[in-house]
């Protein structure tokens, strides 16, 4: 369809390797299948703490489909730590706005980021496009990672400690044997195809139109949420900016709706002309989705890990989806680079299936509500979910119950790395959570962010009271008060730091362990138990 | 153990039952099935409590 003609487009071309001609196969630590935001990441990840990586992917150019938009404050902090989120930031739309209407009145307003101090915006709105570019941009200086184009995996035999692979290229298919398969290849996965693999969870019989469109409008930088407007009876319908004056206009289309003539442009535009009145808007680029809300029952399957849309799917209210896959692949990398590196078992990644699967089923439940409350399923639950609608307008406790996407916040891990608080501390840290970010100043004067001083290794933070614990290795150590200031005493309020309290945090910057008082001990214990080396 | 409130508590129980018969009287039964459903929202919030709530729901789906 002449639509779906974007322009946008980054082309990659196909190299042979020397993999290919080699007379037995090559052994790899890590292979990624899947060259989108999350096998991006988790590339990108692992060639940071030198770990060799072959990504592969079957297409040779990105930007195709109406995909992510919503980069969350996480994602975005995740991004930072990679090399690429002041760039992105800086390209995307910020907005933390959310209004939600019934007919066309406001029945309620929500701010995602009322607390000041952070680096990261709650959101930015931005093409996947452009974040698979400038992650792909970032592969390129890093030689550890080794992408490779049209590289379509079509065999996978799991062996005792390694993966035996089989992957087409133009030039015929090559076998290559992997320590680790990393998964990301996508709600499509064709790892999970080939090793038979089933999602269990719920799909939504509901149809959705997805129109990305271009159109010059002076329309304020917020999600726009509409039940039952007078542009779109009986359905609901969602708005968000993108940058290049693009538009995301998200139409409910019911269950019953025909699937190819409702992607006619002349009936689309007729759609879009009923919401936008007058103004001039040219179509983008089209879609019709049904959503699910589903998940593998393990991520981790012997040498096989899944991450993304390969493990789990939800539906897009919430921005759940590719967000939660780019936190699958901050957890993945470090644990996997602690295994390959000898300084933890291979048990340690079973902890990323435990932590990343209650991240999926947080995700699977909100949105899973939040679709229930969008597309009922029955009669009754729509007569409901009108109730909660009628009452809005008068009762705040009904505006509360209005469900259009609770947007996507990270996990707080239950995790047995975790070393349970002895000390009782109050702040909005929070035990398996990241940490919190607050301005800081560097011994040089220079202005920084508190996670841009916790980057990607075990740190512990320290505030200053005389003598500085001895430290197992591995371990970085940042005084509060010597190393970094604590210029707005915002440390001091989020984690309720008094003289001599100390924090570990993970290689995720996820707090793993406080006390009001470290000594040598407690610190290699909570580093061990961070390692899974104890529980 | 058991939080809902079975024993009555109105003074005068007839005349809360009047007070619903009164309400849905002249309605369609979609109308009152509507309304029945608004006060169900609203009695919930009012309660405040999901274990009461659950309870509720638990003996309503009983009761024949």
């Amino acid at each position: 369809m002449s639509v779906n003609a974007r322009k946008s487009v980054y082309s990659y071309g196909y190299r042979r390797c020397a993999d290919q001609d080699g007379a037995q196969p090559v052994r790899r630590p890590v292979v990624v299948v899947g060259a989108g935001p999350v096998g991006l990441a988790t590339a990108i990840d692992l060639g940071l703490r030198a770990v060799p990586v072959v990504l592969i992917d079957d297409a040779d150019r990105i930007g195709e489909g109406s995909r992510g938009i919503c980069w969350s404050k996480r994602t975005l902090e995740i991004l930072d730590r990679l090399g690429v989120g002041e760039k992105l930031v800086a390209q995307g739309v910020t907005w933390k706005i959310g209004k939600v209407f019934l007919g066309d009145d406001l029945v309620f307003t929500f701010d995602l980021l009322p607390e000041a101090g952070h680096k990261m915006p709650a959101f930015i709105n931005l093409q996947q496009y452009y974040l698979e570019k400038a992650l792909c941009d970032r592969v390129s200086d890093i030689d550890a990672v080794d992408l490779r184009w049209k590289n379509k995996l079509t065999g996978v035999e799991p062996r005792n400690d390694y993966v035996r692979l089989t992957i087409d290229t133009p030039d015929g298919p090559y076998t290559l044997d992997a320590d680790w398969l990393i998964a990301a290849d996508g709600a499509r996965s064709s790892a999970r195809d080939l090793l038979g693999l089933k999602f269990s969870g719920v799909t939504f019989e509901d149809k959705f139109l997805i129109a990305d469109i271009r159109m010059d409008a002076n329309i304020a930088t917020e999600r726009r949420f509409w039940f039952d407007p007078t542009f779109h009876t009986g359905q609901s319908a969602l708005m968000h900016r993108q940058p290049d004056n693009v538009w995301r206009i998200d139409l409910q289309l019911g269950p019953d709706a025909d699937v190819a003539q409702e992607q006619q442009p002349e009936r689309v535009t007729a759609r879009l002309k009923r919401m936008l009145g007058d103004r001039a808007f040219e179509l983008e680029w089209i879609s019709i989705y049904r959503f699910n809300c589903r998940r593998l029952d393990r991520f981790v399957h012997g040498r096989v890990v899944f991450v993304g849309d390969a493990a789990h799917q939800v539906s897009p209210f919430g921005a759940r989806g590719a967000n939660s896959g780019i936190q699958d692949a901050e957890n993945l990398a470090w644990k996997l680079a602690a295994v390959l590196k000898g300084e933890a078992g291979a048990s340690l990644i079973e902890s990323y299936e435990r932590e990343r699967m209650q991240a999926a089923d947080e995700n699977i439940a909100h949105s899973t509500r939040s679709t229930d409350f969008i597309a009922p399923h029955t009669k009754a639950e729509r007569n409901l979910r009108n109730a909660v609608l009628a009452l809005a307008p008068q009762a705040d406790f009904a505006r509360r119950m209005i469900n259009s996407g609770r947007l996507s916040v990270a996990t707080v891990y239950d995790t047995p790395l975790s070393t349970p608080d002895a000390d009782v501390f109050g702040g909005s840290a929070r035990l398996g959570a990241p940490a919190p970010d607050m301005p800081v100043r560097g011994r040089d004067g220079a202005a920084s962010h508190l996670l841009q001083n916790i980057p990607g290794e075990f740190t512990l933070v320290t505030m200053k009271n005389g003598a500085v614990p001895q430290l197992p290795a591995g371990v970085r150590h940042i005084a509060v008060g010597d190393d970094i200031a604590d210029t707005d005493g915002l440390f001091a309020e989020r984690f309720d730091a008094t003289p001599g309290a100390a924090y570990l945090f993970r290689p995720d910057q996820h707090l793993t362990a406080r006390w009001r008082h470290a000594d040598a001990g407690k610190i290699a214990a909570a580093r061990d138990r961070a390692l899974g080396k104890s529980t | 153990m058991s939080k809902l409130e079975l024993k009555s508590r109105f003074d005068n129980p007839d005349a809360a039952y009047v007070a619903l018969v009164e309400a849905r009287r002249g309605l369609t039964e979609e109308q009152a099935a509507a309304l029945d459903t608004r006060l169900a929202l609203i009695l919930a919030n009012h309660i405040g409590d999901l274990d009461v709530l659950k309870e509720a729901i638990a003996l309503a789906k009983v009761a024949k």
